[in-house]
């Protein structure tokens, strides 16, 4: 496997642009988890002017809903959610200064051209190596939204959590050349 | 006749749930070794490694495998000679189903309703049940813990007889390429034809139940699974990066239909195929 990217957050957006599709990283830092209905939330909170309950200036959004840790764990299982499901409130989210996504699967166009306006790049986590992941993640804090659940919002403190850049902030697709050589005409 | 106490259902539901979202099958996981040593892409087999490494870690420390313990399947066989007391056997299953993702450290992942107030339960519940009385005086239970990331990713095609063999290739084809990466290959595809339109689903849930290392017992959907699975891996898909190994088996199970009709559902399922089986 390729030599891997230490990064640490904060993200800035000097750093992220660059980072290149195919990159292999290793998270270290604070990072922060939301999913569907935080999305939801949020995105209603700032359509109606209201301040969000974190600053999202070079912070790193992270698409998860953990299983419940068992005693004395920090998390339960913690993979990657489908990133898609995000899209609809992705380009009001980045507008808020996040830098880096963690997901899995495709982003919709718009969703890649408010990447390349805002300097952000979207890694992606192996989705369902969700055991494997949370030996990463060394504390789960929510911060809001606490009556979703799974769903809340959280600050993560995490050490060499493992991504792999699939759309950069030039929007080059690593799903796309990653499948390209082994694709035949079916 | 033999008296069953439903309690005895709630237990073992219950354990099933926890072994399923613990403990990957044996079949599943050497499957994802043998789809480690076939792949061609140095990425796609790196991937893989994770998610070897992954089921490996989820079943010696009793952790789940994905986070997404799913909505809960599960299918009951009920011999018709028992007769159950201390209860209503649906509540028993659903309580066991409960137990299982409350005591199991399971993320619960089901809201009560699906389009105006999507609040969640908070167990889990309720999970769908199928059941079909058969001959005997046991109860035979399998449970499927079924991620929404695949899920969403199944499909149904409602194809004409002139369709035929192409036609359902053709569908199923489509329905995998338009997920592409998103529902966590490799994929297994457990595939209905026949029957009507939500038997065949019925159906493409009831495939994931059996081994990846069985095929149909008819020979021609026998060769026909394994055609999928080649044609589905020359997708590029391969195990969600690129690569060869998009599916590591294709499981079809078939039913009668109506002269005018082939129904063909696909209900793509994950890397993680999370089942159990027990009976009591």
């Amino acid at each position: 496997m390729a030599e891997q990217i230490r990064i640490q957050t904060p993200l800035t957006e000097e750093q992220s642009r660059k980072l290149k599709a195919g990159d292999m990283v290793l998270i270290s830092g604070k990072i922060y988890s939301a999913r569907d209905a935080a999305h939801k939330v949020m995105t209603e909170a700032l359509a109606r002017g209201e301040e969000l309950p974190i600053d999202w200036h070079d912070k790193i959004v992270y698409y998860l809903g953990p299983s419940p840790a068992k005693p004395g764990d920090p998390i339960g299982s913690a993979g990657p959610t489908t990133s898609g499901r995000m899209d609809a409130y992705t380009p009001t989210m980045l507008d808020q200064g996040i830098k880096g996504m963690i997901g899995k699967g495709s982003r919709k166009p718009e969703v890649i051209e408010s990447m390349k306006k805002n300097g952000v790049t979207y890694f992606a986590a192996v989705g369902g190596a969700a055991a494997l992941i949370a030996k990463s993640i060394k504390k789960y804090d929510v911060i809001a939204y606490d009556d979703l659940g799974p769903e809340a919002l959280a600050e993560l403190t995490v050490e060499d959590f493992p991504a792999i850049v699939v759309i950069d902030s030039e929007g080059n697709d690593f799903y796309e050349i990653g499948q390209a050589p082994y694709r035949e005409d079916v | 006749m033999r008296n069953i106490h439903v309690e005895k259902v709630t237990e073992k539901v219950a354990e099933l749930c926890m072994n399923a979202a613990y403990h990957l099958p044996k079949d599943m996981y050497n499957a994802l070794k043998k789809g480690y040593e076939c792949e061609k892409s140095p990425v796609g087999k790196g991937v893989l490694d994770q998610i070897i490494k992954n089921a490996e870690i989820a079943d010696a420390e009793d952790r789940p495998i994905c986070q997404d313990t799913g909505l809960t399947i599960v299918f009951l066989e009920v011999g018709q000679d028992v007769h159950f007391e201390g209860g209503d056997l649906e509540e028993a299953v659903q309580a066991g189903v409960a137990k299982g993702y409350v005591d199991g450290y399971l993320r619960k992942s089901v809201v009560a309703e699906p389009l105006f107030n999507r609040v969640n339960t908070k167990n889990n519940t309720p999970a769908v049940i199928y059941t079909k009385i058969v001959p005997g005086d046991k109860v035979d239970i399998n449970v499927e813990l079924k991620g929404f990331g695949s899920e969403n990713k199944s499909g149904v095609k409602m194809l004409v007889p002139a369709d035929g063999v192409e036609g359902v290739k053709k569908a199923v084809l489509e329905i995998v390429k338009k997920a592409g990466p998103n529902p966590c290959p490799p994929m297994v595809l457990g595939i209905g034809i026949g029957g009507t339109m939500d038997y065949a689903a019925f159906l493409s849930k009831k495939a994931l139940l059996r081994s990846v290392e069985v095929r149909n017992a008819h020979p021609e959907y026998a060769k026909l699974e394994e055609e999928i699975n080649a044609m589905v891996n020359k997708t590029g898909i391969g195990p969600q990066l690129g690569g060869t190994t998009t599916a590591v088996s294709v499981n079809i199970e078939w039913a009668a239909t109506h002269i005018a009709g082939l129904p063909v559902a696909v209900t793509i399922c994950c890397h993680a195929s999370r089942h159990a089986h027990g009976e009591v």
